[in-house]
């Protein structure tokens, strides 16, 4: 099975080239001498069939959501539809230039409008901006329009930022990029937020709090009017991360929790791909009063023209045009194929598979919360770890032999030896089975002989890569 | 339901296991004030009318035949097969490749986008790509930054939209930024730079070809913002950078650029692609996935993503920067682009634009549309405009052609590439002639 591909630099014949463009039609000229290259870049001179073999063979290497199971917790891996590709792809979207008149791209503004009402309407904030490219942008972008609100406010001095010791990494991340403070703050033993904790880190200089709400052990914060409550109460803000959007859409909204700004993944709830890791969308929406404060130009509608408008106050830019548009249009047509009756039942099925799992896990499996859980669930191997030295990453890489996709491992933080599951909607009950009884074989199996953990995976086309040598003599790049 | 996949037959077996009667209960221990009644959207639609939907939408864009227009994003040939391999179902739906053992084909297709970003750039590391060219330059810039030296300057021929990008991160983070006001040549002020008094300035961000396509003599820059202490982050634009000489080579300490004119389509400003590398020295500082080479257990030659102790998942809030994604699929889409033009491919694009631009300054310049800088430059440059430019356009706009962009002071910006015949070049002459 263990095949690895020679790169397209080992494949390169010289003066091999399949010629795309016509000869020159004008008159050929040099570049001046002081600014020319003195030595090509060395590409790989390859035919077309070349090409196309070796991307087919590397994208055999790699496991799709197609190819089975995909239980990524904290990245709701569902099916990503065909028809939003192809609707992002129709000239009208994918041919225009960021910088043609107003009166030209009307079509996409429209669509713009549609997906700002309806996210807004999701989430229950009063407008979205689609500039920030990807989630952690868009909590840059967040925590930016706090920063701002407060300058703006004569009240600089609030700069602290409260993050649960369970979020991800990115939050504490993006407050140090926001030139603000960072006070973690502890979970109680349930894995929430614990209320008098809470009041016991707050004083004059808080800024916000940064939440998940279910949080990321898949557990939804009760107290969260309490919590929101504290915070404005104390002068503070709130931000909502919206990386687990698909346990509650259409069902309960985190404007209507307090929330005053948020992100959404696109590339998450609303199902547009992945891309092995990029592009996505980092969306972000807020409530009136911070409006002004959005990065990038915003789009209103003057008659009936649909126009940008630059606030004075606004962030500023945080790319270079307004965003990744082909993707909104993708989670715009999501949203549409669903309707008002099938997002909130998305969600639904999002957390009844979750609960199926972890029910029929349990037969075997230590799961952290022992009550319902949201859109996702940890199994904790700290027991089986202890005992038979069978750790996380060892049973995510016996899931791989299976041919599936492993769940998250090690996070969130807070749990020792964590493997994340989030099923998603776009799974069927037969398929739920047939991973627990595969889940539940390999736990056996291992049990019963405990040198079977260090020897998974063993249908892959590697093995298990020595990542400690890759970091201390790192080699990121081919060398001739 | 669209995509969901349980019968009602089956989420009664599911709830029935679970002790429970129906999906609401599921929700039935959180606050009730906070449970909506109904979501005020339109009704599902089927994908038929989904696709009509958007069809209607479509149409009411104007794709032009003809642009010349560029200004950060540029229309290029893309071949057939770009597209066609970049978006191969595995490569799109996957996720950030955590499982090497079943991520080698992403993992390797990174690696491949490297080495070849750097040998583009001339540089010796490059990452796996981030969410654009403007704010590729702000990760750059930030990455210059220590305790000591907060202070930015960023050359006045720098894309505004790029400028304003750093100017938001660098608000955001407390740290000065300046603009180095360009010479009447269009250039960076290099006297300018010797003569300043700050000690305090981290880095310099300069762009070759500059917004306004004019070639900067970036080993000059170097030499003087080095003696300084001052670091140099380049923008180059990928498709000069092949016919260019290396900003590498010139000794900038950073590269950065906006990868869209590899084979990324104009799409309203996005998804596009923006590339980061660096120096040797520069390894451990330079943000986002890095995918770099090892072996497995057995010997096998193996992929993996690496250098993470620099990243926000083990630093926390000591991290650089949040940057926890990539934008691989237009990292593969670049990488297929670019193997497949090859290095003669792309001197051929390159030169076509640059060939097809002096052709039409030329061009244009017979009809009164004068150069306004004297300096050399590359698929881009400035004229006056001798007439009225927003009528000008219009009368180009309903001529199916995108025209220059209006720039300060009566100025056009445009923009040839080897999209544009000299058909359409000397057509969009005699449209222009005719407005005058």
């Amino acid at each position: 099975m263990r095949k690895t591909l020679p790169l397209l630099f080992e494949k390169s014949v010289e003066n091999r080239r399949t010629h795309y463009l016509s000869k020159c039609d004008v008159e050929e000229l040099e570049i001046p001498k002081n600014f020319k290259r003195k030595v090509a870049p060395k590409l790989p001179e390859l035919s077309e069939t070349d090409i196309t073999r070796h991307y087919t063979a590397l994208e055999a290497n790699t496991f799709g959501i197609n190819d089975g199971f995909y239980p990524l917790g904290s990245c709701t891996m569902k099916y990503n539809p065909k028809i939003n590709d192809k609707i992002a792809s129709l000239p009208g979207f994918a041919e225009i230039h960021p910088l043609q008149p107003e009166n030209t791209v009307q079509g996409i503004f429209e669509a713009l409008e549609e997906a700002n009402k309806s996210l807004s309407e999701i989430t229950g904030m009063d407008i979205m901006s689609f500039q920030p490219a990807a989630g952690a942008h868009g909590e840059l972008a967040s925590l930016m329009m706090f920063k701002k609100y407060f300058e703006d406010r004569g009240e600089t001095n609030r700069i602290k930022i409260i993050i649960p010791d369970s979020a991800h990494g990115t939050n504490p991340a993006t407050v140090h990029m926001c030139g603000m403070k960072v006070i973690n703050l502890k979970s109680n033993e349930k894995g929430c937020i614990d209320v008098e904790e809470l009041k016991s880190v707050i004083d004059k200089d808080l800024a916000g709090i940064m939440l998940t709400n279910p949080n990321t052990l898949g557990i939804f914060e009760e107290d969260i009017l309490e919590i929101t409550k504290i915070i404005h109460d104390a002068g503070g803000l709130c931000y909502y991360d919206g990386a687990n959007l698909n346990a509650i859409a259409g069902i309960l909204r985190p404007g209507d929790m307090g929330f005053d700004c948020i992100h959404l993944n696109l590339h998450k709830t609303f199902s547009t791909p992945h891309g092995g890791g990029g592009p996505g969308s980092g969306a972000i929406g807020c409530k009136e009063f911070l409006r002004k404060y959005l990065p990038g130009p915003q789009i209103e509608k003057e008659k009936d023209l649909y126009k940008f408008n630059s606030y004075t106050e606004s962030i500023g830019q945080l790319v270079a045009f307004y965003g990744n548009t082909l993707i909104t249009l993708r989670a715009l047509a999501f949203i549409m194929s669903y309707g008002k009756e099938g997002i909130p039942k998305m969600s639904k099925h999002a957390v009844l598979n979750a609960n199926y799992l972890k029910q029929r896990l349990s037969e075997r499996f230590d799961i952290f919360n022992k009550n319902l859980c949201m859109h996702e669930f940890i199994i904790t191997m700290e027991k089986e770890a202890k005992n038979n030295n069978f750790t996380a990453k060892d049973m995510a890489k016996a899931i791989l032999d299976e041919g599936m996709m492993a769940p998250t491992m090690y996070f969130p933080l807070i749990v020792k030896e964590a493997l994340m599951v989030e099923p998603t909607e776009t799974e069927g009950k037969e398929t739920l089975d047939f991973v627990a009884d595969k889940y539940i074989k390999i736990y056996d199996d291992v049990v019963a002989n405990p040198e079977l953990a260090k020897q998974f995976p063993k249908n892959t086309i590697i093995s298990r890569p020595d990542e400690v040598t890759a970091a201390r003599s790192p080699i990121v790049k081919y060398m001739r | 339901m669209a995509y969901l996949l349980n019968t009602d037959e089956q989420v009664k077996e599911m709830l029935d296991t679970l002790g429970l009667k129906t999906l609401e209960e599921l929700y039935d221990y959180l606050p009730k004030e906070l449970i909506i009644d109904e979501l005020n959207i339109p009704e599902a639609l089927g994908e038929i009318d989904v696709l009509r939907s958007f069809q209607n939408l479509s149409a009411k864009n104007k794709v032009f035949s003809s642009i010349f227009r560029g200004a950060g994003s540029y229309r290029h040939y893309i071949p057939a097969v770009v597209p066609e391999m970049a978006n191969k179902e595995r490569f799109k739906t996957a996720y950030t490749p955590y499982q090497a053992e079943v991520s080698q084909g992403t993992l390797q297709s990174i690696f491949e986008f490297q080495t070849m970003i750097c040998e583009l750039t001339g540089m010796d590391v490059a990452n796996a790509s981030v969410y654009d060219g403007a704010s590729a330059a702000a990760e750059a810039v930030s990455m210059c930054r220590d305790r000591k030296k907060k202070r930015a300057y960023i050359s006045g021929g720098v894309n505004p939209r790029v400028i304003n990008t750093v100017k938001t991160y660098s608000w955001s983070f407390n740290a000065p930024v300046e603009i180095l006001e360009q010479t009447k040549d269009g250039l960076v002020d290099i006297d300018a730079l010797e003569k300043t008094e700050h000690t305090d300035i981290a880095a310099l961000l300069i762009e070759q070809p500059n917004y306004y396509g004019l070639f900067e003599d970036v080993s000059k820059i170097v030499e003087v913002a080095h003696k300084k202490g001052i670091k140099v982050i380049v923008k180059v634009n990928p498709i000069a950078a092949a016919v260019v000489e290396s900003v590498g080579e010139c000794g900038a300490d950073i590269a950065v650029g906006e990868g869209q004119p590899l084979g990324i389509p104009l799409g309203f400003g996005g998804p596009y692609l923006g590339f980061m590398a660096c120096k040797k020295n520069l390894l451990r500082a330079i943000p986002g996935r890095i995918v770099g080479e090892t072996k497995d257990e057995e010997g096998n030659r193996a992929y993996v993503l690496t250098l993470q102790a620099r990243e926000q998942h083990i630093r926390r809030e000591t991290a650089g920067s949040n940057l926890c994604s990539n934008q691989a699929l237009c990292a593969i889409t670049a990488s297929v682009y670019m193997s497949s033009m090859g290095p003669k491919g792309m001197e051929d694009v390159a030169m076509q634009c640059y060939n097809k631009a002096h052709y039409l300054a030329n061009e244009l310049g017979k009809i009164g549309f004068k150069l306004r800088y004297n300096s050399e430059f590359f698929h881009e440059f400035v004229t006056e405009s001798p007439c009225d430019i927003e009528k000008l356009n219009r009368y180009l706009e309903n001529n199916n052609i995108l025209g220059g962009l209006p720039i300060e002071n009566n100025g056009i910006l445009w923009c040839a590439t080897e999209m544009n015949t000299k058909h359409d070049i000397d057509n969009l002459v005699s449209l222009c002639k005719e407005v005058l």
